[in-house]
């Protein structure tokens, strides 16, 4: 049986029909020749023939698959069914559109962030080189989002391995576009020259950086742009070959634009423009990392020759790291360093899908939220198999009839599952839709002004395929419940059914059922979300230490200002003084690092003599800091403007640092310093002339940490930027273009960057936020959609009751009796399903335990707080049935059965 | 068991009858009937699905004509591929048919 019979087997029914008349009349003929009347003739003739539809069935089956046959014409009775009833199906299609669209965003950033492979030539050869660091930390300066190796470590690698065919470096940096004023901020790579052909990147324009480009002591390399960069910033302009770029105020080429759709190798981010390493000393001096072997910037990939494995790459690497590692040990090391350095050994592994900082990040909110998502279709499933068991009963006759006439019951499953089948269909359709929405959504949320998050969020098999798998995994689950048990009452039942004045209990088992599953799997995601929101306000409660209210932090960046080195520090004194001066501003300090603002510094000290165990968090910060951000000062004194490069190095401590390091004795007067390297000028002595509370540093989750604050006028080196705090009491907006004037004023090519304190303390709370916002509208959906459900139930419990109630009346009971009667009942599921869900709650919470702040899993008040608030809007939906039930007159009831 | 055709056998009948010549569906069934002295009852339920699997299989071929009271019928023939199946079945069927009264009469 071939494909063209099936889609002709209508044409071949005709053929057949014509044939078969034709036959009927010769058959005529014969028994007119025999003498028969006509009438006769045609009788004899169709008692001969018998039924000739049978005969086209048989023949019509034989030209047809039958399971396809079926399928279809089942597909076509479901949509007419729902196109009857469009309310039901427009609830039904709505709320999994949303299950299954809240699934598929969460899956697709699980695998943009996870799953997918680079969009590079044979992903599966990147490997990444990083080092095994047995458990010693790396020491030095660290920069950019993946700082794995070194300059020189990246040179030796280079030219030692063995088992690449091609390897290439590269680090990410943040550069400065714009020649002055306001800050044009890119984000910036620094390449090998090996980078674009290692990775098998095409040039869409132009040409890329190559082996050439990179060589020691480069004058004016060219540089690369993005595509997309290309097209957002020269609106996608050929003659950008002939233009100039400037980055942090030195002028590239630019040489070509890279292919469409390449982003580098970390996911979650995009460039804008890449840069040779040779270029290091021209942007950054003589502070240049390319021979500093204590200067981590670069991440270093390979791809692996066609016969060598990763295995035998990394024995190779690892066989000549002990040589590599004493040829470049910084001098500068402390004894204890330099033995860490010196065991380290180099390592391999898969790097096909790139790097990340999110997966670490979040990985845990993301399978959480998958997870939470996943509860959120339970919901939906439940609630549908509901609405589809209310159908199934008011199909009930018309299946009874159909089972009675020879149906069999797998014939009857097969049609009920087609409809519930097509809702999924078109419900996982819609929620592709909700999906490609709600992921674009969360990109944006999870993006902040200093990490512009970049996410490849095109649809590709395996969203399709995830999609496909919860559609059908949700169609199962609502439809083969109530179809089964449709199918599973006697046909004489069926048909007499609904006569009884009061209706079985046990029929009502599986709704019942699924109602508590409703409610115990809300109040999971009810009291999650409650959880993550109420460790959210904890961490907003936390008093920091400092004030973020009015509190302004201003970037400078001089390098084009032109300022030399030594007469820096006269300049920010008089900025800072100026800043002082405007009207509304009522305190300003030099501060090297913001709080909670990512970065950060810290020290080994040594107090009398003995390096103290753990690390010091440093800051430099200029008289009036405190004030400024309000951290009161315990003891002592605050910096002055004497205590510059002429007096005694001053420190001051907080708390913490007295009781950990200090024994908690009085600390003003005494002495430390910062452990010294080998080779170098000692550190200086700093002697303690103030203690200030406690206040925390890198994030709100940590425990406090001990923080020694250093006069900024006093350090040794002064960079060519300057932060400061400014507090206004007539809010932050109030004085911004004030400053802005000011620093213009000043000078015109230096630029200026504003964030306020809040927004540093929101971005570090991301993840935090997410969860609160992202499971609250989870569990507000699923509650609503619970209580529905209930509701639901509740009114066709009381229809089907209507009888039984209208004689309890007639009989004497009240309106009270029967709410109350029709309340308890739904009291009874909620309380069972919300003694289900308890457990199931504490259980769920423990799994996002490393979320939550301040609270336990099994929190009381918030389990309390959950149920209560399920257990209110679960009551209110029956008592509106109930209330109902109780307002019919009982004789309408009696007449109406 | 008159009426009731071995299984197969219907078919080969078929392709028997149309070996003489083309022939509608009327013709085919009366002319086993009459060739059979009437022992072989040819039901049209049996004969139109026989003759639609033949027809799948490429062993007879059909096409619209008009017959002998100049009516229009659907004539059957012969495929070259259809002829060669008359020939191997019919020595099929004589093999079958020996071997069957190979068991009812051993004596002979």
């Amino acid at each position: 049986m071939g494909w063209t019979r099936f889609l002709r087997r209508q044409h071949w029914d005709d053929e057949r029909a014509r044939e078969l008349q034709a036959y009927f009349e010769h058959e005529v003929d014969d028994n007119v020749a025999r003498g028969m009347t006509p009438a006769e003739a045609r009788h004899a003739a169709h008692r001969k023939l018998g039924n000739t539809t049978l005969v086209r069935e048989e023949i019509y089956n034989m030209n047809t698959i039958a399971f396809l046959e079926t399928a279809w014409r089942d597909l076509r009775y479901g949509a007419r069914l729902l196109r009857r009833n469009p309310t039901f199906a427009i609830v039904a299609i709505l709320t999994l559109a949303l299950g299954t669209g809240a699934n598929a965003a969460i899956f697709q950033l699980v695998d943009a962030v996870r799953l997918r492979t680079l969009p590079v030539v044979n992903p599966h050869e990147l490997v990444e080189v990083t080092i095994e660091t047995h458990g010693k930390g790396r020491t030095g300066g660290f920069m950019g989002r993946r700082p794995m190796l070194s300059n020189v470590l990246w040179e030796r690698i280079r030219d030692g391995q063995q088992g690449f065919s091609r390897v290439m470096a590269w680090s990410p940096q943040r550069f400065d576009l714009a020649g002055g004023g306001e800050a044009r901020p890119a984000e910036g790579l620094w390449v090998s020259g090996t980078f674009f052909e290692t990775l098998g990147v095409r040039a869409s324009r132009g040409r890329l950086i190559g082996p050439a480009d990179d060589v020691r002591g480069c004058a004016s390399p060219g540089v690369v742009l993005s595509d997309a960069f290309w097209r957002r910033e020269y609106g996608g302009d050929p003659g950008v070959l002939q233009r100039t770029i400037l980055v942090d105020g030195h002028r590239f080429d630019v040489i070509g634009v890279t292919a469409a759709g390449f982003f580098g190798v970390e996911v979650g981010r995009s460039f804008d423009v890449a840069i040779p390493i040779c270029a290091d000393p021209i942007l950054r001096g003589e502070r240049t990392r390319l021979d500093r072997g204590d200067q981590w910037f670069l991440s270093v990939f390979g791809r692996l020759k066609q016969d060598w494995t990763l295995e035998r790459a990394a024995a190779q690497l690892k066989a000549i790291s002990p040589a590599i590692f004493k040829e470049t040990l910084p001098a500068r090391y402390v004894p204890e360093d330099a033995r860490s350095y010196l065991a380290f050994l180099f390592k391999v592994d898969p790097a096909g899908t790139g790097v990340s900082n999110l997966r670490q990040a979040y990985s845990t909110p993301l399978w959480i939220l998958l997870g939470v998502t996943g509860l959120v279709l339970l919901v939906t499933c439940a609630n549908l198999a509901n609405l589809m068991l209310a159908r199934a009963t008011a199909r009930e006759r018309e299946i009874g009839i159909r089972l009675a006439i020879g149906a069999s019951r797998r014939r009857i499953v097969r049609q009920m599952l087609s409809e519930s089948l097509l809702l999924a269909v078109v419900g996982a359709a819609v929620g592709l839709l909700v999906a490609r929405w709600l992921s674009g959504f969360l990109v944006v949320f999870l993006s902040t002004d200093q990490n512009r998050l970049f996410l490849d969020l095109a649809f590709d098999w395996r969203i399709f395929a995830f999609t496909a798998l919860i559609a059908s995994a949700a169609c199962l689950l609502f439809g083969l419940a109530p179809a089964l048990r449709a199918t599973g009452t006697s046909p004489a039942a069926s048909v007499l059914g609904g006569r009884g004045a009061t209706d079985s209990r046990e029929r009502f088992t599986l709704r019942r059922t699924l109602v508590i599953v409703q409610v115990a799997v809300s109040l999971v995601l009810l009291v999650g979300a409650l959880l993550f929101a109420r460790s959210l306000r904890n961490l907003l409660a936390v008093d920091p230490g400092f004030r973020q209210d009015g509190v302004l932090v201003v970037n400078l960046d001089l390098r084009r200002a032109n300022v030399s080195p030594e007469n820096r520090r006269e300049l920010y004194d008089a900025i800072v003084d100026r800043l002082k001066a405007i009207p509304g501003v009522d305190g300003a300090a030099e501060a090297a690092i913001a709080p909670i603002s990512g970065n950060g510094w810290n020290q080994r000290v040594v107090v009398d003599g003995k390096v103290q165990e753990g690390e010091v968090n440093f800051n430099a910060v200029g008289p009036g800091y405190f004030q400024t951000l309000a951290t009161a000062i315990v003891k002592g004194r605050d910096f002055t403007v004497q205590d510059d490069r002429g007096s005694v190095p001053v420190a001051i401590v907080n708390e913490l640092f007295v009781k950990k390091h200090l024994g908690g004795a009085d600390a003003i007067g005494r002495r430390f310093h910062i452990e010294d390297s080998p080779g170098e000028e000692p550190q200086p002595r700093y002697e303690i002339v103030g203690v200030v509370a406690d206040t925390y540093y890198n994030n709100l989750r940590e425990d406090l940490v001990p923080i020694t604050y250093v006069p900024a006028m006093q350090e040794r080196e002064i960079d060519p930027y300057l932060q400061v705090v400014v507090h206004s009491s007539i809010g932050v907006g109030g004085v911004t273009p004030a400053i802005a004037r000011v620093i213009q004023e000043f000078n015109p090519s230096i630029s200026v960057q504003f964030t306020t304190m809040e927004r540093l303390v929101r971005n570090s709370l991301t993840s935090e936020r997410l969860m609160a916002a992202l499971s609250g509208f989870f569990g507000g959906l699923a509650v609503l959609i619970a209580t529905i459900g209930l509701y639901g139930v509740m009114a066709y419990m009381v229809a089907r009751r209507r009888m039984e109630i209208g004689i309890r009346m007639a009989l004497g009971a009240d309106r009270g009796t029967v709410v109350r009667l029709v309340v308890s009942d739904a009291g009874r599921l909620l309380i069972v399903g919300l003694l289900v869900g308890v457990p199931l709650a504490i259980l769920a919470a423990r799994t996002a335990r490393t979320l939550l702040y301040g609270l336990q899993p099994w929190d009381p008040i918030t389990l309390t707080l959950g149920a209560l608030t399920l257990g209110g809007v679960a009551l209110l939906a029956s008592w509106l049935p109930a209330h109902r039930a109780a307002r019919v007159a009982p004789t309408t009831a009696l007449r109406e059965s | 068991m008159q009426g009731e055709l071995l299984q197969g056998t219907l078919d080969l009948l078929i392709l028997k009858t149309l070996g003489v010549g083309p022939a509608h569906g009327h013709t085919i069934a009366h002319s086993i009937e009459r060739r059979s002295d009437e022992v072989l009852q040819v039901e049209h339920g049996s004969l139109y699905p026989a003759l639609h699997r033949l027809e799948d299989r490429g062993w007879i071929a059909s096409f619209w004509g008009t017959s002998e009271n100049n009516r229009r019928a659907r004539y059957y023939r012969l495929t070259p591929r259809g002829r060669q199946q008359l020939v191997t079945q019919t020595g099929r069927w004589d093999e079958i048919v020996r071997a069957v009264n190979r068991i009812l009469r051993p004596a002979e």
